[in-house]
C-alpha cells in the first residue's frame, strides 16, 4: 500500500509497468519491488525446490525471493532481483519457476511431498539403474527445480568493459563511506566512490534518524553533490564492487542501462570495471539476518530494515497490519517507524526478556514467533511469550535477527573473518586484504555516529599510506545508540523453518546433514546446497552455521564459515567478456592483398589471426581442387604470385648479431655474407624443433629473419629471452617488422623474366643466384628481393613497405595473368611444398627433432646453441625413432589421409603395432596421384616398403609405399636453375 | 595482479607473459644431470619464488620477479638483462 506522503520517490512522475500479465503504476524512484508492494502484490515468485509462494523479503541485493525475468525475446534477462531493478516506463516483468500460473502451480505437489525430499534425497534415491541418471532423473529434476531460464538466443544487448585507476577506492556510500570519501577528497586524493544503489546514502535513505537535525537522506544527497562537484572524485552509483584481486585490483559491475526508459543506441546495458586502487576503504555496510521459525518463508515475512526502507524511502507500507519480531532495538525502531507512518502494529515481539518499550503497541518481551500462517500470503502469526502461545493477525511480519557486517570482500584473498561475541557476528580479520581498510557497519560499528567517525578514521589511515594528511572535517550530530543483541538463530519447533529461502534449505536439512556426519561447514553446504544459490546465502549462511554449530556441539567460531569467493553479486558473463562476442573474440589480421584477394572471389581461411586466400576460383571450376590444381600448374609451368607477408619478419642488428644467430639457430650464420640467405632450424632448449625459416644478411651486422606464420610471436619472445636473459653480454637489438613489409612470392620457370619486367633495373645474367638477396627498385619504390623458394621452382620473394603492398599485388597478379599464370592460394602453396617435401608445423609439431626431420646436417658441432645439449640425449637420436618420409599410394584405392596411422603390411591395426602416422596429404596434380608426408619408425631406412594406412576415425584403410622425402625434382635443378 | 615494470611502471598482469622459474642455464658440457634439472625439475615453493616475466604488450623487457606464492606479495621486479 502506498502511503499518502513521504519517501524519496518522485510522485510527479508515474510509470506504468507490467507484472505477470497485469498493468500497474509506480513512481520514478521506485524499485520493481517497492512498486509491487505499493500495488499490494505479495506473491512474486515460486521457490526453487518446493514451489512455495514467495514474496519480497529484502530491499537490497541480498534478495533471495523476488527474482523475476525482465523483458521478452532474446534480450530477456532471468533472475533479476526486483529489489535492484529500478522502475522505468513500460517495464515488463514475469514471475519464474511456476506453471501454469503464479497462484496455481502444479509442482506445488513437491511441497506436499517435502517430508520425503529433504536434503540428500536425490543422492539416495536416484542411484539406479545407473544410466537413468543422465537421461531420465537429471533432466526431470532440472525441469522441476530452478529459477529463471535464458532465452537460448544470442544476446542482442551491448556490454562494455573499462579500466580505472585511483588513489583511494571507497566501497559503499553510506555514512561511513561518504565520510571517508569526503575526508580523502578534501585531502586532494584521487577518489572513486562506488555504491551499489542508484541513490547513494546507504541506510541514511532508509531511516528516519537525523543528521545535524535534518533528514539523513538530505545530508547524504548534499555530501554526494559536494563530491560530484570535486574534480578529483568520481562517484559511481549503481556500481557493485564484486571482487578483490592482487595488488589493489578490484572488479566492479556498473548497471548502466537497466534503469533507462529509452536506452540510447550504443549505450551498454552493463559495464564491468577493473579498478586499480592504491588504497581502498570498505564501507559496504551490513546485511540484516532473519530468524528461522515455522513458515517463515510466507509472503509478507520480511526483514525489519527492509520494512523501514519501504516506509521511509519509497513511501510504501508492506502491510496494513504489521507484527514486528526481533532481538535488538531494530525491532523497536521498526515499530516506531510503522506507527509514525500510520500503520497498525499488531504486536512487537522482542526475544530479549529484559527489553523495554515506550511505544503504545502490544509489546511482548521475551517472546518468540513460533509460526506464520497463510497460503498465498501471511495472515496470522503465532508466538510464545510469558509461557503462553498466542496468535495475532498480521499481513506482514518484520523480522530482525541482527546484522552481519559485509565481510565478503575482505575474504577474497583467502582471509577468514573473526567471530565477535559482542555483536554475535563475524567481522573482518585485521589486514585481511593489504591496503583495504574496513570501517563502519562492515567492521561491526552499528550506530550512525560511530559509522561517521569510523569512516573518517579509515580515510585518515588510507591517506597516511598515500603520504597525504587528513583534514579535520566537522562530523555531523547523529544517533549513537548502543547495539544490544541476544543471539537468536532458529526458534525450536517441529515444522519446517527456512534458512536459505533461495535454495529451499530448512533447519531440518542442516540438522540432518550433521546427523549424517556432514559436520564440516563445507560438507554441510554441499550436502544441503545451503548458500549455493545466486544470492550465495547472504541472508542465511550465518544462521545455517549456527544451527550446524548447535547440532555438532561446537561454537560458531570453531565451526567457521564457508569460503567467500568473487563475485559478491552475480555478474553476467556478457559483462565480464564484453567485446569478445562473435568477431570480437579474436582480432583479425589482414594482409595488404586482402581486398584484392577477396575481390577475386578467394575464400579466406584463418591462419592464426591472419586471413589468407585459400584459392582463387575461375569461371567453370566446380570444386576447390580444380582451382588448386590449376594454380599448381601455373607455378610449375609459368609463374604464380602469392602473398607471404604473414610470415614473421624480425630485423636483427648489432655487432654481435651473427654470434646471436649462431646461438639461436642450429646452423652457423655468422659466416653468412651480405647479400646471402640461409635456411635455419631453431630448437627449444629441450632439443626439439621450435621453428624453421630463412635469415638474410642485409649488411654487416644486419640480418632479417623470417619465421613461420604461426610461430612469429613465440619466436620473437624467444629471441628477446635469449638476448636479455641468456646472453645479455651480446650487443644485439631486434624488432618485429612483420607488418612493416608486404612480401610476395613470385614462383615458376617464368619468374625471372616476369620480375625483370617489374624491376626498374632488370637483373643481369648471374645476378641473384639461388639464396641471394639484395635491394631493388620496383616501380620507383625501394624494395628487397630474395631468391628463395618454398615451391621447388625458380622463385623469388619481393618485399616493399606495406603501404605499397596492395598496389604491387594487383600489378603482379595482372602481369602474371598476362604470362599464363596468376595468383595462387594456400591450397596450392601446400601442394607445392608437399611435392618438395618441405616442412610446416604439421611436421614441426613440437615433438620432433632435427634427426626426425632428416636435418641432422644442419646441426653444427663447432658451437653451443639452444637445444644442443638436450638434442644429444640418446633417446632423441635413436635411429628407431619415427622419422619423416614421403608416402605414395599403391593398390586400387589411392587415398592418403592426414591423421591416419601406419602399420607394417602384415601387422594388426592396433595401437601397439602402430609404426607411425601421416602428417599432411594432398593430391599432387604434378604426379597425378595423392602424396603425403608422415613419420615412420626408421623411416628413411625403409624406402620401398609397403605399409597399411588405417584411418580409424574415418574408417579408411589403404596401402602406401615409403618414398624419399622429396617427390619432385629431387636434385633441385629447377630451384637453382 | 599488477607488476611494476622498471621501465614502464605499474601495469596489469595481462600485459605480461609468464616465463617460468628464473634459473641459470648450465654450461654446454655440464652433464646430463644438470641439464635434466634445468629442463625438467622445478621447485614448487609455498613462499618466495624467483620468476621470469616478459612485458610482451609493453617494452618487451624480460623481468625477474620475486614474489610470494602464498601472499602474492611482490618483493621486487628487476630487468633480467641487468644494466644492459
Amino acid at each position: 500500500m502506498r502511503l499518502k506522503t513521504g519517501g524519496l520517490i518522485d510522485r510527479g512522475t508515474a510509470l506504468r509497468f507490467r507484472f505477470d500479465g497485469h498493468d500497474y503504476t509506480g513512481f520514478r524512484g521506485d524499485t520493481l519491488a517497492s512498486a509491487l508492494l505499493a500495488n499490494d502484490i505479495r506473491v512474486v515468485g515460486r521457490s526453487f525446490k518446493y514451489h512455495r509462494p514467495r514474496g519480497v523479503f529484502s530491499a537490497g541485493s541480498e534478495e533471495p525471493n523476488a527474482l523475476v525475468t525482465i523483458g521478452r525475446g532474446a534480450g530477456a534477462e532471468p533472475n533479476v532481483r526486483a529489489t535492484m531493478q529500478e522502475l522505468r516506463a513500460d517495464l515488463e516483468a514475469r514471475p519464474q519457476n511456476c506453471w501454469p500460473s503464479l497462484h496455481w502451480d502444479l509442482l506445488e505437489v513437491n511441497d506436499w511431498a517435502s517430508r520425503f525430499i529433504g536434503a540428500g534425497f536425490y543422492y539416495k534415491t536416484f542411484m539406479w539403474p545407473r544410466k537413468f541418471w543422465e537421461w531420465v532423473y537429471e533432466p526431470a529434476i532440472r525441469r522441476a527445480a530452478g529459477l529463471g531460464a535464458l532465452s537460448g538466443a544470442h544476446n542482442p544487448d551491448r556490454y562494455e568493459k573499462a579500466y580505472a585507476h585511483c588513489d583511494l577506492l571507497v566501497i559503499g556510500a553510506g555514512p561511513a563511506g561518504l565520510m571517508a570519501a569526503l575526508t580523502a577528497a578534501e585531502a586532494g586524493a584521487d577518489v572513486i566512490l562506488a555504491d551499489e544503489d542508484a541513490l547513494p546514502g546507504g541506510r541514511l535513505n532508509g531511516e528516519r534518524a537525523t543528521l545535524d537535525g535534518g533528514a539523513g537522506s538530505d545530508w547524504a544527497a548534499a555530501a554526494v553533490a559536494r563530491l560530484r562537484a570535486m574534480p578529483n572524485v568520481r562517484v559511481m552509483a549503481r556500481t557493485t564492487v564484486t571482487g578483490v584481486y592482487d595488488q589493489g585490483t578490484f572488479g566492479a559491475l556498473e548497471r548502466v542501462g537497466h534503469h533507462l526508459d529509452d536506452r540510447p543506441r550504443g549505450l551498454p546495458l552493463e559495464c564491468f570495471w577493473r579498478i586499480a586502487a592504491k588504497r581502498a576503504v570498505l564501507a559496504a555496510g551490513a546485511i540484516e539476518r532473519p530468524v528461522a521459525f515455522a513458515g517463515n518463508d510466507r509472503p509478507g515475512v520480511m526483514l525489519a530494515g527492509a520494512v523501514r526502507t519501504y516506509l521511509n524511502r519509497y513511501g510504501v507500507a508492506p502491510g496494513r497490519r504489521v507484527a514486528v519480531f526481533g532481538n535488538t532495538d531494530e525491532a523497536h525502531r521498526t515499530a516506531a517507524d510503522l506507527v509514525a507512518a500510520g500503520v497498525h502494529v499488531t504486536a512487537l515481539i522482542d526475544a530479549r526478556p529484559d527489553a523495554r518499550s515506550t511505544l503504545s503497541v502490544p509489546f511482548y518481551p521475551g517472546g518468540v514467533v513460533t509460526g506464520a500462517e497463510g497460503r498465498l500470503g501471511l495472515e496470522s502469526v503465532r508466538f510464545e511469550a510469558g509461557g503462553r502461545s498466542q496468535g495475532v493477525m498480521a499481513d506482514c511480519l518484520a523480522v530482525s535477527g541482527g546484522w552481519n557486517p559485509n565481510v565478503h570482500l575482505t575474504c577474497h584473498l583467502n582471509g577468514r573473518p573473526v567471530w565477535d561475541d559482542g555483536i554475535a557476528a563475524f567481522v573482518p580479520a585485521p589486514g585481511a586484504v593489504p591496503g583495504l581498510i574496513p570501517c563502519g557497519a562492515a567492521a561491526g560499528v552499528f550506530s550512525t555516529a560511530g559509522c561517521l567517525a569510523d569512516g573518517a578514521r579509515a580515510a585518515a589511515e588510507a591517506l597516511g599510506g598515500l603520504g597525504l594528511t587528513a583534514p579535520d572535517l566537522p562530523q555531523p550530530e547523529a544517533e549513537d545508540a548502543p547495539y544490544r543483541i541476544r543471539a537468536l538463530w532458529a526458534v525450536p519447533g517441529k515444522r519446517r523453518a527456512w534458512l536459505d529461502l533461495q535454495n529451499d534449505v530448512t533447519v531440518k536439512d542442516v540438522r540432518g546433514a550433521a546427523q549424517e556426519n556432514f559436520r564440516s561447514v563445507e560438507h554441510m553446504k554441499r550436502y544441503t546446497t545451503q548458500g549455493m544459490a545466486p544470492d550465495q546465502g547472504k541472508t542465511s549462511n550465518l544462521a545455517a552455521l549456527a544451527v550446524l554449530a548447535d547440532a555438532t556441539g561446537r561454537g560458531i567460531a570453531q565451526t567457521g564459515t564457508t569460503t567467500y569467493r568473487p563475485p559478491y553479486t552475480p555478474v553476467a558473463i556478457a559483462a565480464m567478456g564484453a567485446g569478445a562476442q562473435g568477431k570480437g573474440f579474436a582480432p583479425e589480421r589482414r594482409t595488404t592483398s586482402d581486398q584484392a584477394s577477396r575481390k577475386r572471389g578467394a575464400p579466406m581461411i584463418e591462419a592464426g589471426l591472419w586471413y589468407r586466400p585459400s584459392y582463387f576460383p575461375k569461371g567453370g571450376e566446380r570444386t576447390w581442387r580444380e582451382s588448386c590444381d590449376r594454380e599448381v600448374g601455373w607455378v610449375r609451368n609459368a609463374v604464380g604470385v602469392t602473398d607471404v607477408s604473414t610470415l614473421g619478419k624480425i630485423d636483427i642488428q648489432g655487432p654481435d648479431a651473427g654470434a646471436f644467430l649462431d646461438f639461436v639457430y642450429t646452423g652457423t650464420f655468422s659466416t653468412l655474407k651480405p647479400g646471402r640467405v640461409r635456411y635455419g632450424i631453431m630448437l627449444r632448449e629441450d632439443g626439439h624443433v621450435m621453428d624453421d625459416g630463412t635469415t638474410a644478411c642485409l649488411g654487416e651486422g644486419h640480418y632479417l629473419m623470417t619465421t613461420t606464420t604461426a610461430a612469429a610471436g613465440p619466436v620473437m619472445r624467444h629471441l628477446e629471452f635469449v638476448a636479455q636473459v641468456l646472453r645479455p653480454e651480446l650487443d644485439v637489438q631486434m624488432v618485429s617488422v612483420t607488418e612493416q613489409w608486404a612480401q610476395f612470392a613470385v614462383a615458376g620457370p617464368g619468374s625471372r623474366d616476369f620480375l625483370n619486367g617489374v624491376l626498374d633495373a632488370p637483373m643481369a645474367e648471374g645476378d641473384f643466384p639461388f639464396m641471394a638477396c639484395g635491394e631493388v627498385s620496383v616501380m620507383g619504390v625501394q624494395g628487397r628481393l630474395f631468391r628463395i623458394s618454398f615451391s621447388g621452382e625458380h622463385a623469388y620473394e619481393i618485399a616493399v613497405p606495406a603501404r605499397y603492398g596492395d598496389a604491387l599485388f594487383r600489378a603482379l597478379v595482372t602481369r602474371a595473368e598476362g604470362m599464363g599464370g596468376g595468383a595462387y592460394g594456400m591450397e596450392a602453396l601446400n601442394v607445392l611444398r608437399l611435392e618438395k617435401g618441405l616442412l610446416t608445423h604439421a611436421e614441426m609439431h613440437g615433438r620432433v627433432t632435427c634427426h626426425d626431420l632428416g636435418l641432422s646436417g644442419l646441426m653444427s658441432s663447432r658451437k653451443d646453441y639452444i637445444g644442443r645439449a638436450a638434442a644429444a640425449r640418446p633417446g632423441l637420436v635413436d635411429p628407431e625413432r619415427e622419422r619423416l618420409v614421403a608416402l605414395h599410394p599403391v593398390g586400387i584405392e589411392k587415398r592418403l589421409l592426414p591423421g591416419a596411422h601406419l602399420f607394417a603390411h602384415d601387422a594388426p591395426a592396433v595401437r601397439e603395432a602402430a609404426e607411425g602416422y601421416v602428417t599432411s596429404a594432398c593430391h599432387s596434380p604434378t604426379l597425378g596421384h595423392p602424396i603425403a608426408l608422415g613419420f615412420l619408425k626408421s623411416g628413411p631406412e625403409r624406402l620401398g616398403e609397403t605399409l597399411r594406412m588405417v584411418d580409424h576415425l574415418r574408417g579408411v584403410e589403404t596401402w602406401c609405399v615409403v618414398r624419399p622425402l622429396c617427390s619432385y625434382d629431387p636434385k633441385g635443378e629447377r630451384t637453382r636453375g | 595482479m599488477r607488476l611494476s615494470c622498471p621501465i614502464c611502471g605499474e601495469r596489469d598482469r595481462r600485459e605480461f607473459h609468464y616465463g617460468g622459474a628464473a634459473l641459470e642455464r648450465p654450461a654446454p658440457e655440464a652433464g646430463a644431470a644438470a641439464w635434466d634439472a634445468y629442463l625438467h625439475l622445478r621447485e614448487n615453493p609455498a613462499g618466495r619464488s624467483r620468476e621470469l616475466w616478459y612485458h610482451e604488450s609493453g617494452c618487451t623487457a624480460w623481468l625477474v620477479v620475486e614474489r610470494d606464492t602464498v601472499t602474492h606479495e611482490i618483493h621486487g621486479v628487476t630487468l633480467a638483462a641487468g644494466g644492459r
